[in-house]
């Protein structure tokens, strides 16, 4: 069977990975399971992974979608890699504070600013 | 805006692209009620969290068992009922996602986000349905 379409656009920045995601909505679990294992491709691949994701696009996000933010960050650090997060807007980001998520998790304002804090 | 409540009750595979369906026929009704985006965001969030429980948690994706949702949308509140063919759980003993022991876990924010979002929340005895309302925000 042909692997399903990319839910991912991705982009290099040197030696920095910008990941947006394509779908509007991370609600749905086959979706943000698939979303897992790309992202979970590209750490494997990399030798020290430094990674911005972007929600630029990103209308709704649900608990499973921070559940697989987790485990992406998890093994981000077990490769001594940087994870960081930008362009989450005022909902969205109030998710994270609800979760306390916005204490685990490096974010900034723009994909500009995450990319030049991981650029060496 | 409509005279009448809007009320139905859907009945749900254990699938996941089921929610989908159910969260566009509530989003409907509250458009009908011209609700606004905070409400919006925050009743399609909960009923996520609350579809998705039930179908994974609850009826562990068995085909042979359904979902239910029953909702009401009127004028100044919307309420959601979720039930589910499983055993039921105590919300009580979900540990605290945002505790620093546990703020790594990547499951469990569920039930958190549901209660943050909605103005009421609250399971039966068993714990397999949960009854939630949203007073109108703007």
């Amino acid at each position: 069977m042909p692997d399903a379409p990319s839910r991912l656009m991705i982009q290099k920045d040197v030696d920095v990975t910008i990941i947006e995601f394509i779908d509007r909505n991370i609600l749905d679990e086959a979706n943000i399971q698939q979303i897992g294992e790309e992202i979970t491709k590209i750490i494997e691949s990399a030798g020290l992974p430094k990674l911005v994701i972007s929600f630029e696009n990103v209308d709704h996000l649900s608990s499973a979608a921070l559940g697989t933010l987790i485990t992406i960050n998890n093994e981000v650090r077990k490769k001594n890699g940087q994870l960081r997060l930008a362009n989450i807007n005022k909902q969205i980001f109030e998710v994270f504070t609800i979760t306390k998520l916005d204490k685990l998790f490096q974010i900034d304002k723009t994909t500009a600013d995450a990319t030049k804090k991981l650029s060496s | 805006m409509p005279r009448e409540k809007i009320a139905n009750q859907l009945e749900l595979a254990s699938r996941f692209d089921e929610v989908a369906r159910a969260e566009r026929e509530v989003i409907g009704a509250l458009q009908a009620y011209a609700y606004g985006e905070t409400d919006v965001f925050a009743i399609k969030l909960a009923l996520e969290e609350a579809l998705t429980n039930a179908i994974k948690h609850g009826n562990n994706l068995n085909p042979n068992k359904r979902v239910k949702l029953d909702y009401e949308v009127g004028p100044q509140a919307v309420t959601l009922k979720v039930c589910d063919e499983g055993q039921g759980f105590r919300p009580g003993d979900v540990p605290d996602c945002t505790a620093d022991e546990n703020i790594e876990r990547p499951s469990g924010r569920g039930v958190m986000l549901m209660n943050a979002y909605m103005s009421e929340v609250q399971f039966n005895d068993k714990g397999n349905c949960v009854t939630m309302i949203r007073r109108r925000d703007n």
